[in-house]
C-alpha cells in the first residue's frame, strides 16, 4: 500500500537533504551548525510532514533563508522560534510547546505508565490480602497439623 | 479470460468466507459441520489465490485492459517489478491482504489438528467473518481486476522510487505480520465466546503471534532500509504517520509475546493477554485505515480516497468494536490466575507490558494529536520527530534498563538482589563501553554514549543469562557443553531477540549521534572532505538502463591518501513517468557505510559543469538492520521449538 502512496515523493524528495546545499550555507561553521539543528525542528509548511532540513520545496528554502538570516543577525534559538511561531503559529514547530494545552500530549503516556504501575501494585496488595489466612482458618490449620503430628 | 476467471474466483472466495463463518460457528456445536467449515476456509484461500495469480499474470503479460495494470505497469519494466506491481497499488495490496488473511485461515484449518474442536471451529468462524468483511470491501469497493473500456497502448508504470528489490518484498512481509495478528484475534474472540482463557489457549495462540511479529519485524526493517538508501538523505526512520501505523502493531505484538508467556507458564494475566491479542490486529486495521484514508498528512499519503477510508473505518469499528464489547462482557468472568510476588518474572513482564503499551500510546497519541487538537482548538499543530524521540525514548530506555532482569528472575517469587548480582559483569561491561565511547569519540556526546552503554547492557545481559543457564565459568566444560546443547530453541530464540534489540540500540544511537555529512558542487576532479575521508569526482558518464537513462558518477574515496572504495552513484531519469531518482552508492566499511548521492548538474564558478555531490559517513549503520534481523531470527527460532509447534497443544 505504501508504494502507490509514494507517487508524490519523486517530486518532493529527490533532492531531499536540501539544507546541505553549499550555495545556501552560512560562512561561520558554528552558526551553520546551529541553523541546521534548528531546521530539523521546523516544519516545511507546504509539505506533508517534513522538516525544512529535508525538504526541497521552495517555501522550505525561503524558511531556511529566514532562519539563517536571523542566526547571522545574532538572535538566539529561542528568539528565532518565537519569530517563526509569531508568523506561522505553532504549526511550524515539529516539537509542540510544553504548555498547559499540550499537557496531555506530553504527560499522557507517562500517566498511562504510572496508572499501569498502580494497577500492578494494587494486584500485589490484593493478592497478599487474600493469601493471608483468617483467624478461624489459622486455628483450623493448627488443629489439622496437630492431628497429623502424632 | 484469465482476469474474468480471477474475478469469478474472488467472488467465490467471498461466498466461501460467508460459508466458513456460518459453518465455523455452527460446527462448534455440531461437529459434523466443523469439517465443512475447514473445507470452506481452504476453498476461500484457493479462490483468493486464483484471483491473485490472475492479477500477477495480467501484470506479467502487461494486459493494459485491466485498469490496475494500466495504472501501475509498463512493458519496459523488469520482470521482478512487473510481479511486484501486482501489490504496488491500493487495490492490489488489498488483494494481497485478503490472500494472507484467507491463507492464515486455511493454515489453521489444515495444521490445527491438535486444537480442541470447539475452539478451532469458532476461531475459523471468526476468521471467516474477517475474510467476509475484507473480501466484500475488495470485491465491491476496490476491485483490482476491473477492466478498462478503452485500454491504452502503454501503461503508466510504477513509480521508479518503488522499483527496488527491498520494496518489492516489503509489502508481503509487512502484510504477513499485520494480517498474521488476525489469527490471534480470531483465537481471542473464540476463547471469549467459550469463556475460557487458560494456559493451553496461550500455548495455541503464541506461535501465531511469534510468526506474525517476526514477519512484521522483517517487513518494517525492509521498509526502513529502502527509505535509507532510496530516498537519498540517509535517514532511516522519520516518525511519519505511515511508519507509526506499522510500528504500533509491532509494539503491541511484542507486548503480547511476553504476556502470553506469563499466561502459558503461570496461567496469570489471561484477561490482559486476550486484550492485547484483540489490540494487535485492531492496530493493524487502524494502520490500513490511516494509510489509505488520507485523514493524516504524511509524506507517503497520496492518491487516497475518502470513501474507501470510511469503509475501512467501518470494518475496523465493526470487527474491533464487537470484539472489545465481547471482551468487556466476558473478561470479568475469566479466571484470575496465578499469584505472584512483586519481585518475580511475572512482575517484570508486566512492567515490560506497561512500558510497551505506554510507548504504543505515545506513538498513537502523537500521530492522532494533530487531528484531535485541530478539532478541539481549531488551530493546526504539528507533532514531529522531536516529540517521539523524547517520549518514546524515555519509556523505551526504562524498559531496556529493566530488560536483562526479566529472564534472570524466577517465576512467582524471585530475588532481584540475586538477579542484580548475576548482572554485575554485564553492568560493568556496559558502563565501560559507555565511558570508552564518551572518552574516545569526538565530538563528545554524553546522552549518545549513554545510549550505546544501554545497547551494550542489553546484549551483555542476554549473554549473562545464557552463562547463568549453562553455569559457564562455574562448572567444568563438559557440563557447560551439555547444558549448552540442551538449551531449548525457545531459550536461544529469546537470547537472540534480546541481543538483536541491543545491537539495534547500539547502531541507532551511534549512527544518529555521530553521522557526518558533507555536500559540495564538484566539477570533474573536484574534492569533497567527509570527516577523515576525501572524495574525488573522477568522471561522469551516461548509462542506458532497461527502462531509464542515467548519469553515473565515478568517485574515489581515500583516507589519508590510501584508496578506500570507488562508489558509483547514479541519477536516473525514467521516461515512462517523466521522473528522476537518485541511485545512492554505498561503501561498506565494517558495520559502517559511506553513502554517496549524485545530485543535480549545475554550473561551476569557472563556467564548466559541476555536480552537487552529497555524502554521509554513517557509522555503525548496518547494526540498525542487523538488529531487527536477529530479532526476527530469534522469533523464528522460538517458533521451531518442539514445544511450540503450531497447535501441538495437548502434549506436555
Amino acid at each position: 500500500m505504501r508504494r502507490r502512496l509514494f507517487v508524490v515523493l519523486a517530486a518532493l524528495m529527490l533532492m531531499a537533504g536540501a539544507a546541505s546545499d553549499p550555495s545556501e550555507r552560512l560562512r561561520d561553521p558554528a552558526q551553520e551548525t546551529r541553523a541546521r539543528a534548528l531546521f530539523t525542528q521546523v516544519r516545511c509548511l507546504v509539505c506533508q510532514n517534513e522538516s525544512i532540513d529535508d525538504s526541497d520545496a521552495e517555501l522550505a528554502g525561503d524558511l531556511r533563508k529566514v532562519v539563517r538570516e536571523q542566526i547571522a543577525a545574532g538572535r538566539t534559538d529561542a528568539q528565532v522560534k518565537t519569530f517563526l511561531t509569531d508568523r506561522y503559529g505553532q504549526f511550524v514547530l515539529l516539537k509542540p510547546a510544553f504548555s498547559p494545552a499540550n499537557a496531555l500530549l506530553w504527560l499522557g503516556p507517562f500517566l498511562a505508565a504510572l496508572a499501569g504501575l498502580a494497577l500492578l501494585a494494587g494486584r500485589w496488595r490484593r493478592r497478599e490480602a487474600t493469601q493471608d489466612l483468617s483467624g478461624e482458618e489459622e486455628t483450623r490449620l493448627a488443629a489439622l497439623l496437630d492431628d497429623e503430628a502424632p | 479470460m484469465t482476469v474474468e476467471l480471477g474475478a469469478f474466483a474472488l467472488t467465490l472466495a467471498l461466498a466461501l468466507s460467508l460459508a466458513q463463518a456460518a459453518l465455523g460457528f455452527a460446527g462448534a456445536r455440531r461437529p459434523s459441520l466443523a469439517g465443512a467449515g475447514e473445507g470452506a476456509a481452504i476453498g476461500a484461500f484457493a479462490g483468493v489465490a486464483a484471483a491473485f495469480a490472475a492479477l500477477v499474470a495480467a501484470f506479467v503479460v502487461s494486459d493494459f485492459s485491466v485498469t490496475n495494470v494500466a495504472a501501475n505497469s509498463h512493458t519496459a519494466k523488469p520482470l521482478l517489478y512487473k510481479v511486484a506491481g501486482a501489490w504496488g497499488s491500493h487495490e492490489g495490496s488489498m488483494l494481497l491482504w485478503c490472500l494472507i488473511l484467507t491463507g492464515f485461515g486455511a493454515a489453521v484449518a489444515a495444521f490445527g489438528r491438535g486444537l480442541p474442536a470447539g475452539l478451532k471451529s469458532r476461531a475459523l468462524g471468526v476468521q471467516g467473518l474477517l475474510g467476509l468483511l475484507f473480501l466484500a470491501y475488495t470485491v465491491f469497493a476496490s476491485n483490482p481486476l476491473a477492466r478498462l473500456a478503452g485500454p491504452p497502448i502503454e501503461g503508466r508504470s510504477l513509480n521508479p522510487l518503488l522499483q527496488d528489490p527491498a520494496l518489492a518484498f516489503h509489502p508481503p512481509f509487512l502484510y504477513l505480520g499485520y494480517v498474521g495478528f488476525s489469527v490471534v484475534f480470531s483465537f481471542a474472540v473464540a476463547a471469549l465466546v467459550e469463556g475460557r482463557v487458560d494456559a493451553a489457549w496461550a500455548r495455541w495462540a503464541r506461535p501465531w503471534t511469534l510468526a506474525a511479529w517476526s514477519f512484521l519485524t522483517v517487513g518494517i526493517a525492509l521498509g526502513s532500509f529502502w527509505a535509507y538508501y532510496e530516498l537519498g538523505w540517509g535517514g532511516w526512520w522519520f516518525w511519519d504517520p505511515v511508519e507509526n501505523a506499522s510500528f504500533m502493531p509491532w509494539l503491541i505484538g511484542a507486548a503480547l509475546l511476553h504476556s502470553a508467556v506469563v499466561t502459558e507458564k503461570r496461567g496469570a494475566l489471561s484477561g490482559w493477554t486476550v486484550f492485547l491479542a484483540l489490540a494487535a490486529f485492531t492496530f493493524s486495521m487502524l494502520g490500513a485505515f490511516l494509510v489509505r484514508s488520507g485523514v493524516l498528512t504524511s509524506v507517503h499519503a497520496f492518491a487516497v480516497d475518502p470513501t474507501r477510508g470510511v469503509l475501512l473505518l467501518s470494518i475496523l469499528g465493526l470487527s474491533s468494536g464487537a470484539a472489545f464489547a465481547l471482551f468487556a462482557w466476558r473478561a470479568p468472568a475469566l479466571a484470575p490466575g496465578g499469584v505472584f510476588a512483586p519481585a518475580s518474572r511475572e512482575s517484570l513482564i508486566v512492567l515490560n507490558n506497561i512500558l510497551l503499551t505506554a510507548a504504543t500510546g505515545a506513538v498513537m497519541f502523537g500521530t492522532l494529536y494533530p487531528l484531535i487538537y485541530e478539532a478541539v482548538a481549531g488551530a493546526p499543530i504539528t507533532v514531529g520527530p522531536p516529540y517521539f524521540n523524547l517520549v518514546f525514548g524515555v519509556l523505551m530506555g526504562l524498559a531496556m534498563l529493566a530488560l536483562p532482569f526479566g529472564p534472570l528472575t524466577a517465576w512467582k517469587r524471585g530475588d532481584l538482589a540475586a538477579s542484580a548480582d548475576r548482572l554485575k559483569l554485564a553492568a560493568a561491561v556496559a558502563v565501560l563501553v559507555g565511558f570508552i565511547v564518551f572518552a574516545l569519540v569526538s565530538p563528545r556526546k554524553a546522552l549518545a554514549s549513554g545510549g550505546v552503554a544501554l545497547g551494550a547492557w542489553v546484549i551483555a545481559g542476554a549473554l549473562a543469562e545464557v552463562a547463568e543457564r549453562t553455569r559457564a565459568f562455574k562448572a567444568p566444560w563438559p557440563e557447560v557443553r551439555r547444558r549448552l546443547t540442551g538449551l531449548p530453541r525457545g531459550a536461544w530464540g529469546m537470547t537472540l531477540a534480546h541481543a538483536g534489540l541491543g545491537v539495534f540500540i547500539l547502531g541507532a544511537c551511534y549512527e544518529t549521534a555521530w553521522k557526518v555529512e558533507a555536500a559540495e558542487a564538484l566539477s570533474l576532479g573536484g574534492q569533497l572532505r567527509l570527516g577523515a575521508f576525501e572524495l574525488t569526482l573522477k568522471d561522469v558518464g551516461t548509462v542506458d538502463g532497461p527502462n531509464y537513462l542515467a548519469e553515473r558518477g565515478r568517485i574515489t574515496v581515500t583516507r589519508a591518501g590510501r584508496p578506500v572504495c570507488a562508489p558509483e552513484p547514479e541519477r536516473r531519469f525514467y521516461p515512462a513517468g517523466k521522473q528522476s531518482t537518485s541511485e545512492v552508492a554505498l561503501c561498506n566499511l565494517g558495520v559502517s557505510q559511506i553513502y554517496v548521492v549524485l545530485g543535480e548538474r549545475r554550473a561551476s564558478p569557472d563556467g564548466g559543469p559541476a555536480w552537487l555531490v552529497r555524502s554521509y559517513f554513517n557509522p555503525w549503520v548496518q547494526l540498525i538492520y542487523l538488529g531487527p534481523l536477529l530479532m526476527a531470527l530469534g522469533g523464528l527460532l522460538s517458533l521451531s521449538d518442539r514445544r511450540l509447534r503450531f497447535a501441538v497443544g495437548r502434549k506436555p
